[in-house]
């Protein structure tokens, strides 16, 4: 379980978080959305705990963020895959390299066999062929690369996926390709999922439970049908803004 | 009045908030360093990549210009001999001219701008594009990855490429020499051999040393703390280098006070 809990952060003057209260049960994937520039990937680095609160509580499991020690905050990332918004792959490094990375066990990760048969196993889960471990990021498209990312990020068997922006800067159609790939991984590997993200359409699709930040705090946490229902300002003003004139099919 | 010391006081005291932040950032880039020697298997093999990559990479721009630093320094004996001064002298100009100042200072500049600008500018796309964020969750440490390699193939290699450098600026100039004066090759080994301190080639090799620890600890730092986008990087490329030149040249300063007297 992640849980956030009054979570402030600031930077300089700027208040980015102002007391977010946010929880996501085992096994649940969780949209959270907003405008851009309302601290949504600031929010996800506190759970990985590359950012720390100023004040508040981050919890994963049980455990306080900001408060493990080196090594058990590197057992803790070791349960949680992060998607980054540009795949963030290491340019100098093969894909099966970069992929081989993900594999957060020492011991598996020295076993070359075992290497080459996780990396082709994850190319198959994003739908990948395994050609592709061969190549390097600057030869992906990408939504390729993003693919790779998520390769990455599921390697070594994590029990949370974080996804930052996972559509953004992709075609509609590359962009249903990853909604679809998120759900399937949930379903297939059983993972928590938390996707940020503004693409509300793509949300509605593939999360159980969406969450709305503005102005540093979570205004609205629920179901897509209780989203759609809402006559918060903020949250029809978001809809509207991505949706248009389109009308919520059932 | 009040308001203008109000108006000193302020920026002073940012430039003194800011150089503290620099120094407890490098502190901690140093800690993390030193916590990552241990993990000998990541590192080790990135810094032979590393190293094979800078030697080779750099050789010809650092033989170029040790080999016309040399050469000039001898033209330039030659027009200044004006009589009365024994030819073997020459010899003795060119030899520990290269040896003490032209080859490591020069090396070192030439690689603060080759090598410190390639570290910082790599170092900080990998910081923008949250490659190194991304190391870090997969429980990775950047410093065994990324700093630790670059930074013992620069000092590594860095004091190797100088003692190229020394050697042909020292041939250079033996045979430049001999184009303006009357200087037989024995007179210039004699001359060289006069002056001559075991030390001195010692002293050419610390100080190319302690460039290489200034480069790339420098770089790598500048690299680590690049922010916001392609600005960013070109603002670390440029300050990695600036500030590695100017260094480099304090360094080659306290050393000349602390080791020739």
């Amino acid at each position: 379980m992640i849980e956030l809990i009054g979570v402030r952060k600031r930077f300089g003057q700027q208040v980015v978080l102002d007391g977010v209260d946010f929880v996501v049960s085992d096994g649940e994937t969780v949209a959270l959305l907003g405008p851009s520039g309302t601290g949504k990937s600031v929010l996800l680095k506190h759970i990985v705990g590359l950012i720390h609160q100023d004040s508040g509580v981050v919890r994963v499991d049980g455990r306080e963020v900001s408060k493990l020690k080196r090594e058990d905050l590197r057992q803790l990332r070791s349960t949680i895959g992060y998607v980054f918004q540009n795949g963030a792959l290491f340019d100098s490094l093969s894909v099966f390299e970069n992929i081989r990375l993900g594999i957060t066990q020492e011991d598996q990760f020295r076993d070359l066999k075992y290497c080459h048969e996780r990396v082709e196993r994850c190319l198959k889960l994003v739908n990948l062929s395994p050609e592709t471990a061969l190549k390097y990021p600057a030869q992906l498209s990408g939504g390729m690369r993003k693919r790779v990312g998520i390769s990455r990020a599921i390697a070594g068997t994590p029990k949370y996926l974080l996804y930052d922006e996972p559509t953004s800067g992709l075609d509609p159609v590359n962009a249903d390709i990853i909604d679809d790939l998120v759900k399937s991984l949930a379903a297939e590997l059983g993972v928590t999922s938390v996707m940020v993200t503004h693409d509300v359409r793509g949300s509605m699709r593939v999360a159980d439970r969406l969450a709305l930040l503005t102005n540093g705090r979570i205004v609205l946490q629920g179901t897509p049908a209780e989203f759609k229902q809402s006559t918060l300002p903020e949250v029809r003003e978001f809809l509207e803004r991505d949706f248009g004139a389109i009308t919520f099919a059932a | 009045m009040t308001a203008t010391a109000l108006d000193f006081r302020r920026p002073v005291g940012r430039a003194v908030l800011g150089a503290l932040a620099h120094v407890g950032r490098l502190s901690f880039m140093l800690y993390e360093m030193a916590r990552a020697l241990l993990e000998w298997r990541v590192w080790l093999p990135r810094t032979l990549t590393e190293a094979w990559s800078i030697g080779v990479g750099s050789l010809f721009i650092v033989l170029l210009v040790a080999g016309f630093a040399g050469a000039v320094t001898a033209l330039q004996t030659g027009y200044q001999f004006t009589g009365g001064i024994p030819y073997y002298v020459a010899g003795s100009l060119v030899v520990e001219s290269v040896i003490l100042e032209l080859g490591p200072v020069l090396t070192g500049l030439i690689l603060a701008g080759r090598i410190g600008a390639r570290y910082a500018a790599e170092l900080g796309t990998m910081r923008v594009t949250e490659q190194i964020d991304a190391l870090e969750t997969l429980g990775r440490s950047p410093a065994s990855h990324l700093v630790i390699p670059r930074v013992l193939a620069g000092i590594v290699m860095i004091p190797i490429l100088t003692v190229f450098a020394n050697v042909t600026g020292i041939v250079s100039g033996w045979l430049a020499v001999q184009q303006v004066l009357p200087v037989t090759d024995a007179d210039f080994i004699y001359g060289a051999r006069v002056f001559w301190r075991p030390f001195d080639a010692w002293y050419s090799i610390i100080k190319s040393f302690a460039f290489g620890v200034c480069i790339t600890i420098v770089s790598c730092y500048f690299g680590f703390s690049t922010e916001q986008g392609a600005e960013g990087v070109g603002k670390s490329t440029t300050g990695a280098v600036v500030a590695s030149s100017v260094m480099i040249l304090l360094l080659d300063t306290i050393l000349a006070r602390l080791l020739l007297h």
